[in-house]
């Protein structure tokens, strides 16, 4: 087993800003550029080459992708969308410039996508899902505006989704995914509403999502994936039940997915990396504790120093 | 991108890709132009479709299809408006749209929600739905996005949870292995249960025949997880109290206690649910000393979150200076008044009344102001046995004398007593063909139940065997060891605290009992290997606790005990000062010992939301701390040692031996904690 090839994967994530236009990957991608740029970038933070991006470059870029409306879209002309505005919010934190937000504008078009019930459309277009109620809460408390909506029935909503294994779905009624988990958790844990989960029940849910190669999978009987050593661990470590997975052989299954020749991390052994999973392997790293690696913080998705700067200030 | 191999790409795949890419790339382009001006022509949207159909994903181009489908609804000639066939054929073309790009990519969000948006303007056949879904759910049965889809048909066109519940049998019966099913199986048969429809209440019948159903599947290929949680699930739904059921309190029911007056007869009143609970006021509680009715009684919940819930509440009452009198025993009564103002965070309210008396008399004895307090310690030698005789273990008895479940319950769960006896006879059977940790687990988890049904009064029954079930599955599933492990500790401290016998044994007495610590007795539970604390409702008596040189990452529950004054919490593996929140709660709290744990040895944090702090929102950043940090404000740790430290009035603590805990940390502490005296054994000036 190899270890962390840092350089490696610093490069990857440089050189696919460069070759943007002509390869397939990044055309159909495209629509999410603002998600693939917070991923990356936080790679490189957590890797300690945070300083190797164009700063000004990024963050005027960002700001070509606002809509007049205040929200994010995934990329210039693109319409704006909850799913682009964290991950705009989450890049100008990062470089500690979310103040040439204007927060009024952009904290409105958010708390105006709550609904009647508590829960969050994406757009104006009415798609409901628990996904929406993260990304709403999450940017708010970043931009310390979480007074704009009400958490309550935001609360309210996210446990009515709950299910028999005390793991979350999109809406009401809808099956557990590790992904939604996350997002719900988070959501709770952000709003100090940990106390809705049943701990142990979702804890050994999750738990059991660790496959005999070490990987784990986000539901019962699928394989393993990257991805969710992010979603997995991260809930396991809000809801502080981390202890009930074998560390070790995740972090051997993640090394497992590097490219050592041209950098990146990919979903499973031998497949093709790409930046989202790079960044799911580098940040579940780092739940990890593998050495050398900025600690991120499970709720918030950024390094913890970031989010301390936010909040213990 | 999932799946797909890692493989560098000849010339030839490349020609290919980048002419595939700049075809695409055009499509995007004209789209995006369209989209901007405004223009929903024909032409337009069907090259919306076609780049829909390579790349469903593209949430703009879905967009632009809703504002596109109202425009042309609401531009369309009167004639066109009367024709419900072309309104027909209109949501048609979306639906085929649609179709197309489920069939490029089935788990597009945006292709679905698509759909949805769609056929909620109605125009729309219930049959080509479900044939639609057929399809694709046949295709991949765990297709979550299809099943969702699924109950939005079935709610958006009536059709019955009895009609969906077949569904889910006839899919499991074609495959056992189908989480979705058995998900939604649970999720139709809440519904059908809380409607107490008919054949579905009482739960007995029902409950009989999904035990027998899920345990095929589980007894078919046990490895398989799709049966595991469903059966969690019904055994939840055999055992759990429908309401929150008040299960202890300090003092106990019936029993005499004795305080030391000094300036004032003060006293904590706790009161412990089985689980958590809102509502806790002088208005659904009556507290009366004697004949006078407490009428500004405030009750706090024993947790960090904000919300004024919590499965501990706590008052602290006074006798009223003026009725001093040594002589007498006051006569306390609480009980609840509105019960069903009190309910458990789902809303269900704790609707059977209860009531609680115990007797407080008053000695007094002389403060102990100007005499040195000289250091606890808190190592074998300090103990003797305790003796039995003296009425120091009166207080203890209480807890054991507790009448806390009513006859009627009792008779009521005959049959979930049966059910659950059948459901360990055939998990047993198992056990002699097949060694599997589902079997073991499982087992493990109805003997416990059974238990917990049979014997509020008596020792469990079962307790060594399901300790040695959850040995087994330590050794048999190293992975989830901990997890085996955390049980394993849970059920060892039922087992300690399940009769006053077992609970004397670790009983110690204090050989000269110090002066600054109330009761002489030590509760030490150290050296058992617990890596978990439970069993909290028996143990709201315990001044003095000793947990050292045990595995615990957390104390969690220990916020409960509001008598502790000396808690020895050494050698475990506490990983962070936010790990010592719940101490926050224990204001009597003196002596403390947290020396040689793992405090500042981890990067990543996993009690930092279990916890008060900015992040959670549950308490706010105060600025005072800077005063007291002074340049080491930006160290997590001196702001976590603040929160945690600066609300306590200890008077020892031990915490060497932690990585956390160095010289400039040292004077930090001494600075915050004034009225500390012993810091690591040595006496402060
Ligand atoms: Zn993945």
């Amino acid at each position: 087993m190899g270890e962390l090839a840092t350089e490696k994967h610093t490069k990857y994530i440089l050189q696919i800003e460069k070759k943007k236009d002509d390869n397939i990957e990044s055309v159909l991608t495209e629509h999410l550029r603002i998600n693939g740029a917070y991923w990356g970038l936080t790679t490189l933070d957590i890797l300690g080459n945070l300083k190797a991006v164009e700063q000004e470059a990024v963050v005027s870029w960002v700001l070509s992708c606002q809509h007049e409306s205040g929200g994010f879209g995934g990329n210039v002309g693109h319409d704006p969308h909850l799913l682009y505005t964290l991950s705009a919010i989450q890049i100008l934190t990062l470089f500690n410039k979310t103040h040439i937000l204007n927060i009024p504008k952009l904290t409105s078009y958010i708390s105006a996508l709550q609904n009647e019930d508590g829960s969050f459309s994406g757009d104006q277009y009415g798609e409901i899902d628990t996904r929406f109620s993260y990304l709403a809460i999450c940017s708010l408390a970043l931009l310390k505006s979480l007074d704009k909506i009400n958490v309550e029935k935001a609360v309210k909503y996210i446990i009515s989704c709950k299910n028999l294994d005390g793991g979350f779905g999109c809406t009401p009624g809808a099956e557990s995914h590790a992904g939604q988990i996350f997002c719900c958790v988070g959501a709770l844990a952000i709003t100090g509403s940990l106390h809705y989960v049943d701990k142990d029940l979702l804890g050994w849910w999750l738990c059991e999502r660790q496959v005999k190669s070490g990987g784990l999978n986000g539901r019962p009987e699928k394989l393993p994936d990257v991805c969710y050593s992010w979603w997995v661990l991260s809930s396991l470590i809000m809801i502080d039940r981390v202890g009930w997975i074998d560390k070790e052989k995740l972090v051997k299954f993640i090394l497992e997915c590097q490219d050592f020749e041209n950098g990146g991390i990919s979903d499973r052994p031998d497949d093709a990396v790409d930046v989202f999973h790079t960044y799911f392997g580098v940040a579940g790293l780092s739940l990890l504790e593998y050495p050398g690696l900025k600690p991120i913080d499970p709720a918030y998705a950024l390094p913890v120093d970031v989010v301390n700067r936010i909040f213990l200030e | 991108m999932h799946g797909r191999p890692r493989k560098s790409a000849t010339p030839v795949d490349e020609n290919a890709s980048a002419l595939k890419a700049a075809k695409i790339r055009s499509l995007q382009t004209q789209f995006l132009q369209n989209h901007h001006n405004n223009i929903y022509t024909k032409e337009a949207l069907e090259l919306n479709a076609k780049l829909l159909e390579t790349n469903p994903e593209y949430m703009t181009a879905w967009n632009y299809r809703k504002l596109a489908f109202e425009h042309n609804l609401i531009s369309q000639s009167d004639a066109e408006k009367a024709d419900s066939d072309h309104i027909k054929s209109i949501i048609d073309e979306e639906l085929r749209v649609v179709e197309n790009a489920l069939r490029t990519n089935f788990k597009s969000y945006g292709a679905w929600h698509h759909r949805k948006w769609v056929v909620s303007k109605g125009n729309s056949s219930t049959e080509r739905e479900l044939k639609l879904l057929n399809m694709f759910q046949k295709q991949d049965t765990r297709n979550f996005h299809a099943w969702n889809y699924r109950r939005f048909i079935a709610g958006l066109k009536n059709i019955s949870d009895e009609k969906e519940l077949q569904y889910t049998t006839d899919m499991i019966n074609d495959n056992f292995s189908n989480y979705s099913a058995w998900h939604n199986r649970s999720v139709l048969l809440s519904n059908l249960l809380e409607k107490k429809a008919e054949g579905y209440f009482p739960k007995e019948t029902f409950l009989t025949e999904e035990y027998e159903f899920v345990r095929n599947a589980v007894f078919t290929d046990p490895d398989d997880q799709s049966g595991w949680f469903y059966h969690l699930w019904l055994l939840d739904q055999t055992v759990k109290v429908d309401m929150p059921v008040m299960v202890s309190s300090w003092p106990p029911c019936d029993s005499d206690i004795n305080l030391p007056v000094a300036s004032e007869v003060k006293f904590p009143v706790v009161l412990y649910f089985n689980e958590p609970v809102e509502g806790i006021s002088s208005h659904t509680v009556i507290v009366q000393i004697e004949d006078d009715v407490f009428k500004d009684i405030t009750w706090s919940p024993l947790s960090t979150n904000k919300f004024g819930c919590g499965q501990a509440w706590v008052t602290h009452l006074s006798i009223p200076h003026e009725k001093f009198n040594f002589s007498k025993i006051y006569e306390v009564k609480i009980k609840s008044e509105d019960s069903r103002g009190i309910t458990s965070l789902s809303g269900v309210p704790c609707s059977r009344p209860w009531s609680f008396a115990f007797r407080v008399s008053v000695k007094d004895v002389q403060p102990d102001e100007g005499q040195s307090f000289g250091r606890i310690m808190l190592t074998d030698e300090s103990f003797c046995t305790i003796d039995t005789n003296l009425n120091k273990t009166n207080l203890l008895k209480s807890y054991f004398e507790l009448k806390t479940s009513d006859d009627d319950q009792i008779t009521s769960s005959k049959w979930k007593l049966e059910m659950i006896d059948n459901e360990i006879a055939h998990y047993r059977e198992l056990l002699t063909w097949a060694d599997c940790k589902i079997g073991k687990l499982t087992l493990a988890r109805l003997l416990m139940a059974y238990d917990s049904m049979t014997s509020s009064a008596t020792p469990i029954a079962h307790v060594e065997e399901v300790l040695q079930l959850y040995s087994e599955l330590m050794k048999l599933d190293t992975p989830h060891q901990q997890y085996y492990k955390d049980e394993y500790s849970l059920v060892l401290l039922k087992q300690v605290t399940s009769s006053m016998e077992s609970l004397l044994k670790h009983c110690w007495q204090y050989k000269s009992t110090p002066s600054s610590i109330t009761g002489s007795i030590c509760l030490r539970l150290n050296s058992l290997s617990l890596s978990r604390i439970g069993s909290i409702e028996r143990l709201l008596w315990v001044q003095s606790l000793d947990l050292s040189h045990n595995q615990l990452h957390s104390i969690e529950g220990l916020e409960a005990l509001q008598l502790l004054s000396c808690l020895n919490l050494s050698h475990n593996k506490l990983a962070s000062f936010t790990a010592l929140d719940p101490l926050r709660f224990l204001k009597s709290l003196k002596v403390l010992n947290v020396s040689h744990n793992e405090i500042g040895s981890h990067t990543i944090d996993t009690r930092r939301y279990q916890c008060s702090s900015p992040m959670s929102h549950t308490i706010d950043y105060d600025p005072k701390f800077e005063e007291f940090a002074n340049g080491d404000a930006k160290l997590v740790n001196f702001w976590e040692a603040y929160t945690v430290f600066g609300g306590l009035n200890l008077m020892q603590l031990d915490i060497v031996g932690n990585v956390a805990v160095d010289e400039r940390f040292v004077s930090f502490l001494v600075k915050l904690l004034h009225g500390l005296k012993w810091l690591d054994g040595e006496e402060l000036h």
